[in-house]
């Protein structure tokens, strides 16, 4: 992912302006210009709220309101790698328990946390269709399903070897 | 002469390695000089058996399966493309008990065909629907919906026809469809598959609704867990566009249709349609009080059709079909078919879409095989994660809506998520408060609140701390929800927790004396 480990603060105005440009034209189109922030800079920095609000005639707490109501939009920017563990039901009962334990143990972070070398990004996601292949995660873009302890480290390493 | 080989690329077929298999198969193919035409379809929803590796040859398709990429070399020097015999043989998949039993109709396209290839669709009955709505007319088209007997398939159940009709009668003025494709509840995967699968049967089934009630936009709101669907449902809609089938003048009718996707962001609470509406208005996902209905006052205060996925890639059919046809499925108020979605602890998992009347025990025996641990399946939830949790003694219950209504059930989107005897029910009930907890919009406090103290409450019961009062406790909160929640996440919330506690007593008096 874009932009990991990006010094928060200052963002760049311009570019964030543009993408307002982009979608300004949309019936209801704070999602969308939110979803590309994200795209572009891993995450919706706090900077960016201001910025948004007054190029779409907003409050800041209306837009700082959306931003915070949905899961998906982080306030900081990921580690390089984003592994998102399916935490739901169907999940659960193939063994999605013990996977996060095995996770949270190995890389001695939370979900939604980040390790400190900024190499991964944990975090929960709550169902991803892949019910028929629990338990289920995405890596990145990637799905994985049945995994297993094992298969989840090996995913991992072969992940760090390529990115390091 | 080349061979028609086919993989998936369906993001089920592909969390278990499709995509290396399909760049196996063309690298060994050209490594040993095989000539094939490697194409790509949705899944059948067979998924122990995928990636699901399909040979075209004069015998129809022969399929082989599960095929992972390393397996790839063993079966081309076996004679994979003449269709021969090997331990990964499956045989000619349309004949495959699993499938031959099933009646497929939403589902008829579904891992047959390329889903981007519009003459593939056309051939195989796609436009039809949509020829025949322009031909008959909105009021008569609306008719026909209503006479199907066809209820929503995203959970609550609402007759569609009637729905439409509500729209169809407001004032003038601009109307919107809007397809609710955020399909959060866990074990469901129905709407994924189709949208991956076969895009053009939701667009033509927008469109009818579209050309139904007057409404000349529509919105799809997807939800961003599902890139894959994204991706081609986005070029589904370009496509669409370029054949006429959406735009100004749909196919030469003087009538236009548009669609717009648009994606969530990773809340359940979304799902629900009016808070639905709120986001795809760019706002925070809070639930609208009702009335006005969306049919009234929806999307931009406009009359709104919202449907599910599934209830709109049903329509096309229908219309073709006729109503009676499709109402021949089915039993008492519960007319047509249901894909059902296996999940789970559950050694078969996968789409099954049959009428609606197959009993739970059925579902998992017949077509699940059982747990996939092999243990006994010691519980079912049904519905999704408010969904109630059912023992063994209530699996001869027909999967229909009103049987379920009777023991405190409930169908939802057709999700069936398996459990085997390992699984600790006190920790799933308390699962479902967190989960209310983690996704309530904050509107109003049973929901808030009722269920932080709910998950709290059931901690303790866990630690053997004050247990007797603490049920009392869980059943007093619950009993607030259920009366005087906002909308259907606080309402029925309880239900998987009542369900638990009911049914498996045992899990919640484990530790502690009482008191
Ligand atoms: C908490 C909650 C979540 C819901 N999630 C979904 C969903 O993900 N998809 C869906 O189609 N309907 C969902 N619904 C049902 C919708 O509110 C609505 O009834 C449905 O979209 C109408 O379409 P239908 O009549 O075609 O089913 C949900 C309802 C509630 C209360
Ligand atoms: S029940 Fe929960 S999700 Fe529904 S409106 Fe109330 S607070 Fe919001
Ligand atoms: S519950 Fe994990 S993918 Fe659906």
């Amino acid at each position: 992912m874009s932009g990991a480990n990006a010094p928060a603060g200052p963002v760049d105005e311009s570019r964030i302006l543009a993408i307002v440009e982009r979608h300004r034209h949309r019936d209801g189109p704070l999602l969308e210009i939110l979803h590309e922030v994200q795209g572009a800079l891993g995450c919706v920095p706090a900077a960016a709220v201001p910025v948004i609000a007054r190029a779409l005639n907003l409050s800041r707490a209306e837009v700082h309101g959306v931003v915070t109501f949905y899961h998906h939009f982080r306030s900081a920017p990921p580690g390089r790698r984003v592994l998102r563990l399916c935490r739901a039901e169907s999940c659960q009962a193939a063994g999605s328990r013990a996977l996060e334990r095995h996770l949270t143990g190995r890389l001695g972070i939370g979900l939604g946390e980040t390790t400190a070398d900024g190499r991964i990004t944990l975090e929960a996601v709550y169902c991803l269709g892949l019910c028929a292949c629990s338990p289920a995660a995405m890596l990145d873009q990637e799905v994985h399903g049945r995994l297993t302890p094992d298969r989840l480290d090996a995913l991992l390493d072969a992940g760090a070897k390529v990115k390091a | 002469m080349s061979t028609r080989v086919w993989v998936p690329r369906d993001a089920g077929a592909l969390a278990l390695g499709a995509e290396a298999t399909a760049r196996r198969l063309r690298a060994e193919a050209r490594a040993t000089g095989a000539d094939i035409e490697l194409r790509r379809n949705g899944s059948r929803g067979l998924y122990w058996l995928e990636p699901l590796v399909e040979v075209e040859g004069a015998a129809g398709r022969i399929a082989y399966g599960p095929v992972t990429e390393r397996e790839v070399p063993d079966l081309l020097a076996a004679g994979m493309l003449q269709g021969a015999a090997h331990p990964l043989r499956i045989g000619p998949i349309e004949q495959h008990p699993w499938l031959a039993t099933q009646q497929r109709l939403t589902f008829s396209r579904v891992g047959r065909i390329d889903p981007l290839d519009l003459g593939a669709w056309r051939a195989e009955g796609g436009g039809r629907g949509l020829a025949r709505a322009l031909e008959l007319g909105p009021e008569a088209t609306v008719n026909e919906v209503v006479e199907s007997g066809l209820r929503g398939r995203g959970g609550a159940a609402f007759p569609t026809g009637i729905k439409w009709q509500t729209v169809q009668r407001q004032p003038p003025g601009q109307r919107y469809i809007a397809c609710n494709a955020d399909e959060g509840d866990s074990g469901t995967y129905s709407d994924r598959m189709l949208m991956e699968g076969d895009p053009f049967a939701l667009i033509e089934g927008m469109a009818i609704a579209g050309i139904a009630v007057g409404a000349t936009r529509g919105f799809v709101y997807l939800r961003v867990e599902y890139p894959h669907a994204f991706e081609v449902l986005g070029a589904a809609i370009a496509a669409a566009r370029a054949a006429g089938l959406l735009g100004a003048d749909l196919l030469g009718s003087g009538r236009s249709f548009d669609i717009e996707l648009r994606l969530g962001a990773g809340a359940y609470i979304c799902g629900e349609e009016t808070s639905m509406l709120e986001s795809l208005e760019g706002r925070r996902g809070e639930v609208r009080v009702r009335p006005p209905l969306p049919a009234e006052k929806g999307l931009f205060g406009a009359p709104t059709v919202v449907n599910n996925v599934i209830t709109l890639a049903t329509v096309p059919g229908i219309l073709a079909g006729g109503a009676a046809a499709y109402r021949e499925f089915g039993q008492a108020r519960s007319r047509g078919t249901l894909p059902l979605q296996l999940a789970g602890n559950i050694r078969r998992g996968g789409l099954v879409e049959r009428a609606f009347g197959l009993t739970v025990r059925e579902l998992l025996e017949v077509y699940g095989g059982g747990s996939a641990s092999g243990r006994p399946i010691r519980a079912v939830q049904i519905g999704g994660p408010l969904g109630a949790y059912l023992p063994a003694s209530q699996f001869d219950t027909p999967l229909e809506y009103e049987s379920l209504a009777a023991i405190g059930a409930m169908l939802g989107h057709g999700g069936v998520v398996a459990f085997d005897d390992t699984v600790d029910m006190l920790e799933m009930a308390r699962y479902a408060m967190e989960f209310c907890a983690h996704e309530s919009c904050g509107k109003c406090t049973p929901c808030r609140v009722g269920s932080v103290r709910g998950a709290e409450a059931l901690d303790r019961i866990g630690r053997g701390e004050d247990r007797d009062r603490q049920i009392a406790l869980v059943e007093e909160l619950c009993d607030t929800m259920l009366q005087a929640s906002l909308c259907g996440l606080g309402g029925m919330a309880p239900y998987p927790v009542l369900s638990a506690m009911k049914h498996f007593p045992e899990d919640f008096r484990r530790r502690g004396a009482g008191h």
